[in-house]
């Protein structure tokens, strides 16, 4: 008969041999790449550039970017704490205060494309016969059309207020709708609902969910998109990993990095314009 | 990958052996099961000492207890964060978005299910066997072991309850790990961020995928404690 000590023994023994495993497995984990980490915003991630341009960064330089994305005012957050070594991302207003107030070193534009106006197909506010995003507005507003508000203190989230504010109008009541939710979340509702939305061209050109959705208005001046690379302020938090930040930071607005935006295409469009016109081939 | 079925597209995406898919998985399995057994580890013999002693203020430590297991991801992702936060008081560590922060969070969300549920098992076999051990010379101290030994059938379920908390949730870890792609991605925040792109197929096949991977751990559970059921007999 086996003792009940000896049973007991094999029980540890399990244990011990699960959690070597489970360490030994953690190790991989551990590689010695040297990396920075990036906040950045859930627009650049979810259209796919990061997997296009990081590999070639990291080719040329042996440095891998960890990217976190989230809301743009997250990123500000995250990078105030000292938690990301740069920020890429897209509300030049506030990018300046963070540097004004000494938590990014400097800012520099990076690359640019546009906010686009979606809608359901049947357009019941008739906003394709606007002249300007906030004749748009006010047609939605106007016609009690729903729209869905990111509500997340987004870049586009702030953009929104904006253009509100242009347009002269405090929106509220049953048909604006504050979700509080990231802009794939926000298409997705707003699929459903066949509201109106204000989102970047790059996530709505990899959105797959569509359903009745489409551009209702695009091209006007306010819509411009310009994304900014701020590394965080070294001085500041002496942890941050200021030369490898420096080199992807210089390489971003660097002709191979200019490129590398600029080759970046999804169904054939391309969704980033690299701020260096030479990159891009085309004049401004 | 043209279709859209997503049961279909879950097989293929097993079958097609994609090495991203798989870092995912493995990282999830990691993960979880690496928190599952810290957790055990606290919570197996925390749950029973609470069982067993009489303190002053046990009755909400109790209740303490039993209420965590409703703590909601995203707070015990937020409270990790700020601990490990740069500007935090664990900072130095540099532990914020790795792989070690997820097990963290996760570890805080499964700790309470395993030692409220230990601690219910334990005191009920304590009522039942109290005097049988008290007979045989055994403290209290000294009980907890056999007690834990034998109970580990019920105490299996306990601490597969908190493995199917720790695998199925996504709060925690997408704050503390920043869902980076190969080193924080794992299943919960892939299905997450799949969906928030409208890949609603891809995102219901990644789901399925982690239904199958949860229900094979249970299933070998339960087959080990079948073999060590037919062991004793």
């Amino acid at each position: 008969m086996m003792s009940v000590a000896m049973s007991r023994c094999i029980f540890l023994a399990k244990w011990a041999v699960l959690s070597a495993l489970l360490l030994a497995a953690a190790g991989p984990l551990a590689a010695g790449t040297p990396f920075i980490v990036l906040a950045s915003t859930t627009s650049t991630e979810q259209s796919g550039l990061f997997q296009h341009i990081v590999p070639q960064f990291t080719a040329r330089t042996g440095i891998d970017v960890r990217v976190v994305a989230v809301g743009t005012g997250q990123a500000f957050a995250i990078g105030r704490r000292g938690d990301a070594d740069a920020l890429l991302v897209h509300h030049p207003a506030g990018e300046e205060q963070f540097v004004a107030e000494g938590y990014g070193s400097e800012r520099r534009d990076v690359m640019y494309n546009d906010f686009v106006l979606i809608g359901p197909r049947a357009d019941p506010a008739g906003v394709t016969q606007a002249d300007s995003i906030q004749e748009a507005l006010v047609r939605i507003a106007e016609s009690n059309s729903a729209f869905t508000s990111r509500g997340d203190d987004s870049g586009t989230h702030r953009k929104e207020r904006e253009l509100w504010g242009t347009a002269r109008i405090e929106p509220s009541g049953r048909w604006y709708r504050q979700l509080g939710s990231g802009m794939g979340a926000t298409l997705n509702t707003a699929a459903a609902m066949d509201a109106y939305v204000l989102a970047d061209r790059g996530t709505w050109l990899s959105f797959r969910n569509r359903q009745e959705l489409v551009i209702v208005f695009e091209g006007d001046g306010p819509l411009f998109n310009p994304y900014g690379s701020i590394p965080v302020n070294p001085e500041r938090f002496n942890w941050v990993k200021a030369d490898l930040t420096r080199q992807w930071h210089d390489w971003l607005s660097a002709p191979e990095g200019q490129a590398a935006i600029a080759e970046y295409r999804i169904d054939g469009e391309p969704v980033f314009f690299p701020v260096r016109t030479s990159a891009a081939g085309r004049v401004e | 990958m043209n279709s859209h079925d997503p049961f279909t597209l879950a097989l293929s995406l097993i079958l097609s052996g994609d090495p991203g898919l798989f870092g995912i998985i493995q990282l999830s399995l990691q993960v979880s099961l690496s928190a599952v057994f810290v957790a055990s580890l606290i919570g197996l013999p925390l749950g029973a000492a609470i069982a067993l002693f009489r303190f002053p203020g046990r009755g909400l430590v109790i209740t303490l207890l039993n209420a965590l297991m409703g703590l909601p991801p995203v707070v015990a992702g937020l409270l990790v964060y700020l601990s490990l936060s740069r500007a935090g008081p664990l900072g130095q560590f540099g532990l914020l978005f790795t792989p070690t922060a997820m097990v963290i969070a996760q570890t805080l969300l499964v700790l309470p299910i395993i030692a409220a549920l230990t601690r219910q098992a334990i005191e009920d076999l304590w009522e039942e066997y109290r005097e049988q051990l008290q007979s045989m010379g055994s403290g209290r101290v000294r009980a907890i072991p056999t007690l834990l030994w034998d109970a580990r059938i019920t105490l299996t379920t306990a601490v597969l309850a908190g493995f199917g908390r720790a695998s199925a949730e996504v709060g925690a870890v997408l704050i503390v790990g920043g869902n980076i792609e190969g080193v924080t991605r794992v299943m919960t925040t892939a299905i997450a961020l799949e969906t928030s792109k409208g890949d609603l197929a891809l995102a219901l096949a990644l789901g399925l995928v982690l239904l199958t991977l949860v229900a094979a751990v249970n299933a070998t559970a339960y087959l080990l404690g079948q073999m060590s059921r037919s062991r004793m007999q």
